[in-house]
Protein backbone atom coordinates (compact mmCIF):
# COMPACT_ATOMS: atom_id res chain seq x y z
CA UNK A 1 0.00 0.00 0.00
CA UNK A 2 1.47 3.09 -0.80
CA UNK A 3 2.11 5.82 2.26
CA UNK A 4 -0.63 7.92 1.04
CA UNK A 5 -3.29 5.52 0.63
CA UNK A 6 -2.17 4.30 4.02
CA UNK A 7 -2.09 7.68 5.25
CA UNK A 8 -5.72 8.68 4.30
CA UNK A 9 -7.24 5.91 5.82
CA UNK A 10 -4.92 6.03 8.86
CA UNK A 11 -5.23 9.59 10.18
CA UNK A 12 -8.21 10.48 11.74
CA UNK A 13 -9.85 13.82 11.91
CA UNK A 14 -8.77 14.78 15.08
CA UNK A 15 -5.27 14.34 14.33
CA UNK A 16 -4.50 16.16 11.19
CA UNK A 17 -6.71 19.21 11.73
CA UNK A 18 -5.55 21.84 13.50
CA UNK A 19 -7.62 23.54 16.63
CA UNK A 20 -7.85 26.45 18.43
CA UNK A 21 -4.40 26.39 20.45
CA UNK A 22 -3.57 23.77 18.57
CA UNK A 23 0.51 24.82 18.98
CA UNK A 24 0.61 23.68 22.03
CA UNK A 25 -2.94 21.29 22.38
CA UNK A 26 -3.21 18.51 20.17
CA UNK A 27 -6.25 17.04 21.17
CA UNK A 28 -9.07 17.02 23.85
CA UNK A 29 -10.89 14.19 24.77
CA UNK A 30 -14.35 14.28 26.71
CA UNK A 31 -15.24 10.76 28.02
CA UNK A 32 -18.70 10.03 29.84
CA UNK A 33 -19.19 6.71 31.60
CA UNK A 34 -22.88 5.29 32.22
CA UNK A 35 -24.17 1.77 32.95
CA UNK A 36 -27.88 0.08 32.24
CA UNK A 37 -29.44 0.29 35.72
CA UNK A 38 -31.13 -3.49 35.03
CA UNK A 39 -27.43 -5.32 34.29
CA UNK A 40 -24.60 -6.02 36.98
CA UNK A 41 -21.84 -4.37 35.84
CA UNK A 42 -18.65 -5.88 33.24
CA UNK A 43 -16.53 -6.97 36.89
CA UNK A 44 -19.17 -9.79 37.13
CA UNK A 45 -21.65 -9.84 34.63
CA UNK A 46 -22.10 -13.74 32.96
CA UNK A 47 -21.03 -14.05 29.19
CA UNK A 48 -25.50 -14.37 28.75
CA UNK A 49 -25.62 -11.11 30.49
CA UNK A 50 -22.66 -9.25 28.75
CA UNK A 51 -24.45 -10.33 25.01
CA UNK A 52 -28.04 -8.78 26.47
CA UNK A 53 -26.56 -5.41 27.86
CA UNK A 54 -24.61 -5.66 24.37
CA UNK A 55 -27.41 -5.36 22.46
CA UNK A 56 -29.85 -3.53 24.90
CA UNK A 57 -26.98 -0.46 25.09
CA UNK A 58 -25.98 -1.12 21.36
CA UNK A 59 -29.67 -0.44 20.08
CA UNK A 60 -29.95 2.69 21.99
CA UNK A 61 -26.75 3.92 20.46
CA UNK A 62 -28.00 3.31 17.34
CA UNK A 63 -31.22 4.99 17.66
CA UNK A 64 -29.40 8.21 19.17
CA UNK A 65 -27.45 8.43 15.96
CA UNK A 66 -27.83 6.39 13.33
CA UNK A 67 -24.48 7.41 11.22
CA UNK A 68 -22.72 5.61 13.96
CA UNK A 69 -21.13 2.52 12.73
CA UNK A 70 -20.54 -0.45 14.81
CA UNK A 71 -17.10 -2.78 15.37
CA UNK A 72 -17.72 -5.60 17.06
CA UNK A 73 -14.51 -6.60 19.31
CA UNK A 74 -14.98 -10.61 18.74
CA UNK A 75 -14.92 -9.93 14.40
CA UNK A 76 -11.85 -7.94 15.07
CA UNK A 77 -8.11 -9.44 14.40
CA UNK A 78 -5.58 -8.71 17.27
CA UNK A 79 -3.37 -6.52 15.26
CA UNK A 80 -7.00 -4.50 13.83
CA UNK A 81 -7.59 -3.80 17.47
CA UNK A 82 -4.20 -3.04 18.01
CA UNK A 83 -4.60 -0.13 15.92
CA UNK A 84 -7.93 1.06 17.17
CA UNK A 85 -6.13 1.70 20.39
CA UNK A 86 -3.16 3.37 19.01
CA UNK A 87 -5.93 6.18 17.41
CA UNK A 88 -7.64 6.17 20.59
CA UNK A 89 -10.47 4.94 19.42
CA UNK A 90 -10.83 2.16 22.42
CA UNK A 91 -9.05 1.58 25.45
CA UNK A 92 -6.72 -1.49 25.79
CA UNK A 93 -9.00 -3.16 28.41
CA UNK A 94 -11.80 -3.37 25.28
CA UNK A 95 -9.51 -4.95 23.04
CA UNK A 96 -8.54 -8.03 25.45
CA UNK A 97 -12.19 -8.74 26.17
CA UNK A 98 -13.60 -10.96 23.24
CA UNK A 99 -16.75 -11.32 24.58
CA UNK A 100 -19.57 -9.01 23.76
CA UNK A 101 -17.53 -5.78 23.29
CA UNK A 102 -17.83 -3.10 20.65
CA UNK A 103 -17.17 0.37 19.70
CA UNK A 104 -19.63 2.82 17.55
CA UNK A 105 -17.55 5.14 15.89
CA UNK A 106 -18.46 8.05 13.49
CA UNK A 107 -17.57 8.35 10.22
CA UNK A 108 -14.84 11.06 11.04
CA UNK A 109 -13.95 9.10 14.21
CA UNK A 110 -14.56 12.33 16.81
CA UNK A 111 -17.22 10.17 18.18
CA UNK A 112 -16.26 6.75 19.72
CA UNK A 113 -18.61 4.81 21.83
CA UNK A 114 -17.22 1.39 23.74
CA UNK A 115 -19.77 -1.11 25.03
CA UNK A 116 -19.07 -3.05 27.79
CA UNK A 117 -15.75 -2.16 28.70
CA UNK A 118 -15.31 -1.30 32.08
CA UNK A 119 -18.38 0.40 32.10
CA UNK A 120 -21.42 -0.99 29.65
CA UNK A 121 -21.23 2.50 27.75
CA UNK A 122 -18.00 4.72 27.51
CA UNK A 123 -19.28 7.94 25.61
CA UNK A 124 -16.19 9.72 24.28
CA UNK A 125 -15.38 12.89 21.70
CA UNK A 126 -12.00 13.56 20.44
CA UNK A 127 -11.31 16.78 19.05
CA UNK A 128 -8.24 18.93 17.46
CA UNK A 129 -6.78 21.52 19.54
CA UNK A 130 -8.49 22.67 22.81
CA UNK A 131 -12.12 22.21 22.40
CA UNK A 132 -13.43 21.49 25.98
CA UNK A 133 -16.87 23.63 25.91
CA UNK A 134 -17.38 21.72 22.42
CA UNK A 135 -16.35 18.48 22.95
CA UNK A 136 -18.35 18.59 26.11
CA UNK A 137 -21.67 19.61 24.58
CA UNK A 138 -21.45 16.84 21.84
CA UNK A 139 -20.66 14.57 24.38
CA UNK A 140 -23.77 15.42 26.72
CA UNK A 141 -26.01 15.94 23.67
CA UNK A 142 -25.31 11.91 22.48
CA UNK A 143 -25.70 10.95 26.10
CA UNK A 144 -28.98 13.05 26.14
CA UNK A 145 -30.03 10.85 22.90
CA UNK A 146 -28.63 7.21 24.13
CA UNK A 147 -30.83 8.17 27.27
CA UNK A 148 -34.05 8.55 25.87
CA UNK A 149 -33.95 4.37 24.70
CA UNK A 150 -31.46 3.46 27.70
CA UNK A 151 -32.48 3.21 31.29
CA UNK A 152 -29.39 4.41 33.11
CA UNK A 153 -28.09 3.61 36.98
CA UNK A 154 -28.32 6.93 38.30
CA UNK A 155 -28.63 7.79 42.43
CA UNK A 156 -30.07 11.20 43.29
CA UNK A 157 -27.01 11.54 45.82
CA UNK A 158 -24.77 9.76 44.01
CA UNK A 159 -25.15 10.70 40.29
CA UNK A 160 -24.82 8.30 37.50
CA UNK A 161 -23.16 5.23 39.35
CA UNK A 162 -20.09 3.76 37.89
CA UNK A 163 -17.85 -0.06 38.20
CA UNK A 164 -15.25 2.21 39.58
CA UNK A 165 -15.93 4.45 42.15
CA UNK A 166 -13.42 6.80 41.03
CA UNK A 167 -15.87 7.54 38.24
CA UNK A 168 -19.20 7.89 39.86
CA UNK A 169 -21.26 11.20 40.16
CA UNK A 170 -20.71 12.84 36.44
CA UNK A 171 -18.76 9.82 35.23
CA UNK A 172 -16.66 12.57 33.29
CA UNK A 173 -13.03 12.16 33.20
CA UNK A 174 -11.80 15.41 30.13
CA UNK A 175 -8.68 15.69 28.95
CA UNK A 176 -6.29 17.75 27.11
CA UNK A 177 -2.94 16.10 25.55
CA UNK A 178 -0.54 18.80 25.56
CA UNK A 179 3.06 19.41 23.86
CA UNK A 180 5.35 20.80 26.27
CA UNK A 181 9.30 20.91 25.53
CA UNK A 182 9.34 24.39 26.25
CA UNK A 183 8.33 23.24 30.18
CA UNK A 184 10.24 20.42 30.47
CA UNK A 185 13.59 22.26 29.29
CA UNK A 186 13.22 24.48 32.00
CA UNK A 187 12.18 22.16 34.56
CA UNK A 188 9.36 23.14 35.05
CA UNK A 189 7.10 20.24 35.25
CA UNK A 190 8.21 18.85 38.36
CA UNK A 191 7.06 22.08 39.75
CA UNK A 192 3.59 22.21 37.77
CA UNK A 193 2.57 18.62 38.19
CA UNK A 194 2.01 18.87 42.14
CA UNK A 195 0.35 21.77 41.84
CA UNK A 196 -2.16 21.04 39.62
CA UNK A 197 -3.18 18.41 41.88
CA UNK A 198 -4.35 20.79 44.25
CA UNK A 199 -7.23 21.37 41.67
CA UNK A 200 -7.95 18.05 41.83
CA UNK A 201 -6.27 17.35 38.33
CA UNK A 202 -3.52 15.11 37.50
CA UNK A 203 -0.95 15.57 34.47
CA UNK A 204 0.42 12.23 32.90
CA UNK A 205 3.09 11.58 30.51
CA UNK A 206 1.02 9.99 27.68
CA UNK A 207 3.31 6.68 28.00
CA UNK A 208 3.57 5.95 31.24
CA UNK A 209 2.14 7.20 34.44
CA UNK A 210 5.01 9.46 37.10
CA UNK A 211 8.20 8.85 34.78
CA UNK A 212 9.33 11.23 32.09
CA UNK A 213 6.70 12.12 29.57
CA UNK A 214 7.83 10.48 26.05
CA UNK A 215 8.12 13.20 23.22
CA UNK A 216 7.30 15.66 25.89
CA UNK A 217 3.33 14.81 25.62
CA UNK A 218 1.41 15.50 28.68
CA UNK A 219 -2.17 14.51 29.56
CA UNK A 220 -4.27 16.83 32.00
CA UNK A 221 -7.21 15.69 33.21
CA UNK A 222 -9.89 15.96 36.15
CA UNK A 223 -9.17 12.81 38.62
CA UNK A 224 -12.36 13.72 40.76
CA UNK A 225 -15.80 13.56 39.29
CA UNK A 226 -18.35 14.05 42.29
CA UNK A 227 -19.16 17.46 43.88
CA UNK A 228 -18.92 19.78 40.99
CA UNK A 229 -21.13 20.23 37.90
CA UNK A 230 -19.66 18.80 34.27
CA UNK A 231 -19.33 22.87 33.38
CA UNK A 232 -17.39 23.31 36.43
CA UNK A 233 -15.00 20.28 36.18
CA UNK A 234 -14.51 21.59 32.39
CA UNK A 235 -14.01 25.30 33.70
CA UNK A 236 -11.30 24.20 36.09
CA UNK A 237 -9.67 22.18 33.52
CA UNK A 238 -9.29 25.29 31.12
CA UNK A 239 -8.31 27.51 33.25
CA UNK A 240 -5.44 25.04 34.54
CA UNK A 241 -4.91 24.63 30.96
CA UNK A 242 -4.78 28.05 29.85
CA UNK A 243 -2.04 28.83 32.45
CA UNK A 244 -0.02 26.01 31.22
CA UNK A 245 -0.09 27.19 27.75
CA UNK A 246 0.73 30.84 28.59
CA UNK A 247 3.84 29.44 30.59
CA UNK A 248 5.12 26.86 28.00
CA UNK A 249 4.82 29.97 25.39
CA UNK A 250 7.06 32.65 28.34
CA UNK A 251 9.44 29.28 28.43
CA UNK A 252 10.30 28.81 24.63
CA UNK A 253 10.55 32.80 24.16
CA UNK A 254 13.48 32.22 27.07
CA UNK A 255 14.86 29.49 25.78
CA UNK A 256 14.93 31.22 22.34
CA UNK A 257 16.46 34.65 24.02
CA UNK A 258 18.63 32.76 26.05
CA UNK A 259 19.90 30.07 23.48
CA UNK A 260 18.39 30.23 20.23
CA UNK A 261 21.48 28.64 18.27
CA UNK A 262 21.65 25.84 20.25
CA UNK A 263 17.91 25.09 20.32
CA UNK A 264 17.65 25.92 16.71
CA UNK A 265 20.97 23.33 16.37
CA UNK A 266 19.14 20.54 18.15
CA UNK A 267 15.93 21.08 16.23
CA UNK A 268 17.62 20.83 12.74
CA UNK A 269 19.68 17.70 14.43
CA UNK A 270 16.84 15.69 15.15
CA UNK A 271 15.28 16.77 11.61
CA UNK A 272 18.17 15.07 10.69
CA UNK A 273 17.90 11.83 12.16
CA UNK A 274 14.00 11.61 11.34
CA UNK A 275 15.41 12.44 7.96
CA UNK A 276 17.99 9.95 7.38
CA UNK A 277 18.10 7.21 9.97
CA UNK A 278 18.03 3.48 9.13
CA UNK A 279 17.07 2.47 12.45
CA UNK A 280 14.78 4.37 15.20
CA UNK A 281 13.67 3.27 18.29
CA UNK A 282 10.52 4.38 19.39
CA UNK A 283 12.02 6.67 22.45
CA UNK A 284 13.93 8.04 20.14
CA UNK A 285 11.73 8.52 17.57
CA UNK A 286 9.48 10.57 20.01
CA UNK A 287 11.99 12.57 21.61
CA UNK A 288 13.15 13.98 17.59
CA UNK A 289 9.19 14.29 16.87
CA UNK A 290 8.91 16.62 19.71
CA UNK A 291 12.21 18.44 18.35
CA UNK A 292 11.04 18.88 15.12
CA UNK A 293 7.45 19.92 16.24
CA UNK A 294 9.00 22.55 18.39
CA UNK A 295 11.00 24.02 15.36
CA UNK A 296 7.79 24.28 13.14
CA UNK A 297 6.35 26.24 16.09
CA UNK A 298 9.23 28.57 16.88
CA UNK A 299 9.50 28.80 12.51
CA UNK A 300 12.64 27.15 12.27
CA UNK A 301 11.24 24.43 10.03
CA UNK A 302 8.66 25.92 7.25
CA UNK A 303 8.07 23.24 4.90
CA UNK A 304 6.87 20.41 7.10
CA UNK A 305 2.94 20.27 8.75
CA UNK A 306 2.45 21.23 12.54
CA UNK A 307 0.43 17.51 12.12
CA UNK A 308 3.46 15.78 11.29
CA UNK A 309 4.02 15.03 14.94
CA UNK A 310 0.33 13.99 15.59
CA UNK A 311 0.01 12.08 12.82
CA UNK A 312 3.65 10.69 13.26
CA UNK A 313 3.23 9.73 16.67
CA UNK A 314 0.56 7.42 16.02
CA UNK A 315 1.51 5.80 12.56
CA UNK A 316 4.68 4.61 14.57
CA UNK A 317 3.20 2.83 17.23
CA UNK A 318 3.92 -1.22 16.91
CA UNK A 319 0.36 -1.29 15.63
CA UNK A 320 0.82 0.87 12.51
CA UNK A 321 3.59 0.04 11.55
CA UNK A 322 3.29 -4.06 11.57
CA UNK A 323 -0.78 -2.84 9.58
CA UNK A 324 1.19 -0.95 7.02
CA UNK A 325 3.84 -3.33 6.54
CA UNK A 326 1.06 -6.04 5.81
CA UNK A 327 2.33 -8.68 8.29
CA UNK A 328 4.26 -9.19 12.13
CA UNK A 329 7.28 -7.71 12.55
CA UNK A 330 10.11 -8.46 15.10
CA UNK A 331 11.46 -5.26 16.97
CA UNK A 332 14.48 -4.47 14.99
CA UNK A 333 11.83 -4.83 12.09
CA UNK A 334 9.70 -2.29 13.33
CA UNK A 335 12.54 0.19 14.15
CA UNK A 336 13.96 -0.12 10.53
CA UNK A 337 10.23 0.20 9.51
CA UNK A 338 10.10 3.01 11.83
CA UNK A 339 12.38 4.95 10.31
CA UNK A 340 11.46 4.25 6.89
CA UNK A 341 7.98 5.58 7.34
CA UNK A 342 9.30 8.65 9.15
CA UNK A 343 11.62 9.40 6.12
CA UNK A 344 9.27 8.67 3.20
CA UNK A 345 6.70 10.99 5.64
CA UNK A 346 8.84 13.49 5.59
CA UNK A 347 9.98 13.35 2.32
CA UNK A 348 6.20 13.42 1.30
CA UNK A 349 6.18 16.91 2.96
CA UNK A 350 8.98 18.01 0.99
CA UNK A 351 7.72 17.34 -2.21
CA UNK A 352 4.43 18.89 -1.63
CA UNK A 353 6.33 21.72 -1.20
CA UNK A 354 8.38 22.28 -3.33
CA UNK A 355 5.15 21.03 -5.65
CA UNK A 356 3.79 24.13 -4.98
CA UNK A 357 0.04 24.33 -4.45
CA UNK A 358 -0.28 20.19 -4.55
CA UNK A 359 -2.47 19.01 -1.28
CA UNK B 1 11.60 -17.13 30.05
CA UNK B 2 11.44 -15.86 26.26
CA UNK B 3 9.42 -12.65 26.17
CA UNK B 4 5.22 -13.42 24.95
CA UNK B 5 5.31 -10.79 22.48
CA UNK B 6 8.48 -10.92 20.08
CA UNK B 7 9.38 -14.43 21.36
CA UNK B 8 13.09 -13.52 20.92
CA UNK B 9 14.51 -11.46 23.98
CA UNK B 10 14.76 -12.59 27.68
CA UNK B 11 11.01 -11.77 29.12
CA UNK B 12 12.03 -8.49 32.29
CA UNK B 13 8.75 -7.13 33.33
CA UNK B 14 6.49 -9.60 34.50
CA UNK B 15 3.34 -8.49 35.75
CA UNK B 16 -0.66 -10.07 36.46
CA UNK B 17 -3.48 -8.44 34.89
CA UNK B 18 -6.81 -9.09 36.52
CA UNK B 19 -9.82 -8.36 34.30
CA UNK B 20 -13.43 -9.60 34.41
CA UNK B 21 -12.10 -11.71 37.82
CA UNK B 22 -9.43 -13.48 35.40
CA UNK B 23 -6.27 -13.55 35.74
CA UNK B 24 -3.63 -13.25 33.83
CA UNK B 25 0.48 -13.77 33.60
CA UNK B 26 1.95 -11.10 31.24
CA UNK B 27 5.65 -11.23 30.72
CA UNK B 28 7.26 -8.66 28.00
CA UNK B 29 11.40 -7.72 26.80
CA UNK B 30 12.13 -4.10 27.96
CA UNK B 31 11.39 -2.94 24.46
CA UNK B 32 7.83 -4.91 24.22
CA UNK B 33 7.34 -3.29 27.52
CA UNK B 34 8.13 -0.16 26.20
CA UNK B 35 6.09 -0.77 23.08
CA UNK B 36 3.50 -1.78 25.00
CA UNK B 37 3.73 0.92 27.75
CA UNK B 38 0.52 3.26 26.40
CA UNK B 39 -1.51 0.28 25.99
CA UNK B 40 -1.05 -0.79 29.63
CA UNK B 41 -0.01 2.52 31.40
CA UNK B 42 -3.38 4.31 29.91
CA UNK B 43 -5.31 5.77 32.07
CA UNK B 44 -8.18 3.51 31.87
CA UNK B 45 -5.96 0.53 32.38
CA UNK B 46 -6.18 -2.01 34.94
CA UNK B 47 -2.51 -2.02 35.47
CA UNK B 48 -0.97 -1.93 38.86
CA UNK B 49 -4.13 0.63 39.46
CA UNK B 50 -6.25 -1.91 41.40
CA UNK B 51 -2.76 -1.77 43.91
CA UNK B 52 -3.09 2.01 43.92
CA UNK B 53 -6.73 1.80 44.48
CA UNK B 54 -7.07 -0.70 46.98
CA UNK B 55 -4.30 1.49 48.84
CA UNK B 56 -6.38 4.37 48.58
CA UNK B 57 -9.35 2.38 49.83
CA UNK B 58 -6.60 1.62 53.10
CA UNK B 59 -6.60 -2.18 52.32
CA UNK B 60 -3.35 -2.45 50.20
CA UNK B 61 -3.02 -5.91 49.38
CA UNK B 62 0.62 -6.28 50.56
CA UNK B 63 -0.39 -4.64 53.99
CA UNK B 64 -3.86 -6.78 54.12
CA UNK B 65 -4.20 -7.09 58.10
CA UNK B 66 -3.50 -10.64 60.04
CA UNK B 67 -6.75 -10.16 62.05
CA UNK B 68 -9.90 -10.15 60.07
CA UNK B 69 -11.20 -6.54 60.89
CA UNK B 70 -14.45 -5.92 63.00
CA UNK B 71 -15.05 -10.01 63.46
CA UNK B 72 -18.10 -9.52 65.81
CA UNK B 73 -19.83 -7.98 62.30
CA UNK B 74 -21.50 -10.32 59.65
CA UNK B 75 -20.07 -9.03 56.23
CA UNK B 76 -21.63 -6.19 53.98
CA UNK B 77 -22.93 -8.36 51.03
CA UNK B 78 -24.74 -6.60 47.87
CA UNK B 79 -28.44 -8.07 47.85
CA UNK B 80 -28.13 -8.45 44.29
CA UNK B 81 -24.81 -9.19 42.69
CA UNK B 82 -23.57 -10.86 46.62
CA UNK B 83 -20.40 -9.10 45.92
CA UNK B 84 -18.86 -8.48 49.48
CA UNK B 85 -17.60 -5.37 51.33
CA UNK B 86 -14.32 -7.24 51.21
CA UNK B 87 -14.37 -8.28 47.74
CA UNK B 88 -15.18 -4.67 46.41
CA UNK B 89 -11.93 -3.16 48.65
CA UNK B 90 -10.06 -6.06 47.29
CA UNK B 91 -10.98 -5.06 43.52
CA UNK B 92 -11.56 -1.43 43.46
CA UNK B 93 -14.60 -1.71 41.70
CA UNK B 94 -18.53 -2.85 42.86
CA UNK B 95 -20.25 -5.52 40.84
CA UNK B 96 -23.62 -3.92 40.17
CA UNK B 97 -25.15 -0.51 40.93
CA UNK B 98 -27.38 -2.03 43.62
CA UNK B 99 -23.40 -2.45 45.12
CA UNK B 100 -23.76 1.84 45.57
CA UNK B 101 -27.20 0.56 48.14
CA UNK B 102 -25.71 -2.37 50.02
CA UNK B 103 -22.71 -0.31 50.93
CA UNK B 104 -24.08 2.77 51.35
CA UNK B 105 -23.13 3.27 55.12
CA UNK B 106 -19.71 2.09 54.18
CA UNK B 107 -18.95 4.47 51.06
CA UNK B 108 -18.48 8.66 52.55
CA UNK B 109 -15.14 8.43 53.71
CA UNK B 110 -14.22 6.10 50.56
CA UNK B 111 -15.20 8.68 48.42
CA UNK B 112 -14.27 11.78 50.39
CA UNK B 113 -10.74 9.99 49.60
CA UNK B 114 -11.59 9.52 45.98
CA UNK B 115 -12.77 13.27 45.47
CA UNK B 116 -10.97 15.66 47.28
CA UNK B 117 -13.80 15.66 49.92
CA UNK B 118 -17.14 15.63 47.71
CA UNK B 119 -19.82 13.17 48.46
CA UNK B 120 -22.97 14.16 46.56
CA UNK B 121 -23.41 14.69 43.10
CA UNK B 122 -23.94 18.05 41.44
CA UNK B 123 -23.78 17.73 37.88
CA UNK B 124 -26.42 16.30 35.50
CA UNK B 125 -29.55 14.70 35.62
CA UNK B 126 -30.66 12.08 33.29
CA UNK B 127 -33.28 14.45 31.05
CA UNK B 128 -36.08 11.54 31.10
CA UNK B 129 -35.41 9.40 34.44
CA UNK B 130 -34.53 12.45 36.35
CA UNK B 131 -38.33 12.87 36.87
CA UNK B 132 -38.90 14.27 40.44
CA UNK B 133 -34.96 14.79 40.77
CA UNK B 134 -35.47 17.49 38.73
CA UNK B 135 -38.18 19.04 40.80
CA UNK B 136 -36.76 18.55 43.57
CA UNK B 137 -33.45 20.14 42.61
CA UNK B 138 -35.42 23.27 41.51
CA UNK B 139 -37.16 23.35 45.15
CA UNK B 140 -33.33 23.87 46.86
CA UNK B 141 -32.81 26.25 44.60
CA UNK B 142 -35.98 28.28 45.44
CA UNK B 143 -35.62 27.86 48.93
CA UNK B 144 -33.05 29.29 49.00
CA UNK B 145 -34.08 32.28 47.57
CA UNK B 146 -36.56 32.46 49.14
CA UNK B 147 -34.77 32.29 52.54
CA UNK B 148 -32.65 35.26 51.02
CA UNK B 149 -35.99 37.07 50.23
CA UNK B 150 -37.12 36.90 53.59
CA UNK B 151 -33.95 38.64 54.37
CA UNK B 152 -34.64 41.20 52.22
CA UNK B 153 -37.92 42.16 53.14
CA UNK B 154 -39.33 41.58 49.85
CA UNK B 155 -42.08 39.48 50.85
CA UNK B 156 -44.59 40.20 47.80
CA UNK B 157 -41.57 38.46 45.70
CA UNK B 158 -41.24 35.67 48.80
CA UNK B 159 -45.11 35.07 48.28
CA UNK B 160 -44.49 34.25 45.12
CA UNK B 161 -41.47 32.26 45.55
CA UNK B 162 -43.52 29.95 48.72
CA UNK B 163 -46.42 29.27 46.20
CA UNK B 164 -43.75 28.04 43.38
CA UNK B 165 -42.67 25.69 46.18
CA UNK B 166 -46.13 24.44 47.38
CA UNK B 167 -47.13 24.15 43.63
CA UNK B 168 -43.11 21.73 43.13
CA UNK B 169 -44.04 19.85 46.62
CA UNK B 170 -47.49 19.05 45.91
CA UNK B 171 -45.89 17.65 42.16
CA UNK B 172 -43.17 15.51 43.70
CA UNK B 173 -45.10 14.00 46.86
CA UNK B 174 -48.31 13.12 44.08
CA UNK B 175 -51.54 15.44 44.03
CA UNK B 176 -52.52 14.34 47.17
CA UNK B 177 -49.23 14.46 49.13
CA UNK B 178 -48.79 16.88 51.69
CA UNK B 179 -46.98 19.96 50.64
CA UNK B 180 -44.83 20.31 53.88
Amino acid sequence: MSLEKFLNQAVSSWMNEEGPSSEIVLSTRIRLARNHRKYAFPTVFTKEEARAVAEEVSAAVHKADERLEVLKMEELQGLEKRVLVEKHLISPNLAEDSGASAVWLSDDEEISIMVNEEDHLRIQCLFPGLQLKEALSKALQLDDAIEQHCDYAFDEHLGYLTTCPTNVGTGLRASVMMHLPGLMMTHQMNRIIPAIGQFGLVARGIYGEGSEALGNIFQISNQTTLGKSEEDIVEDLQRVVDQIIAQEKSAREALVKASGIQLEDRVFRSYGTLRYSRVLESKEAAKCLSDVRLGIDLGFIENVSRSILNELMILTQPGFLQQYAGGFLRPVERDMRRASLIRERLEMEEKKDKGGSEI
Amino acid sequence: MLCQECQERPASVHFTKVMNGQKTEVHLCDSCAQDKGEAFMSDDSAFSFNNLLAGLLNVSPVMQPSQPQKPEREPVKCSHCQMTFQQFLKIGKFGCPSCYESFRDELPPILKRLHSGNTTHHGKLPERQGGTIHLKRKVTELRAELKSLIEEEEFERAATVRDQIRVMEKEIHGEGGSPS
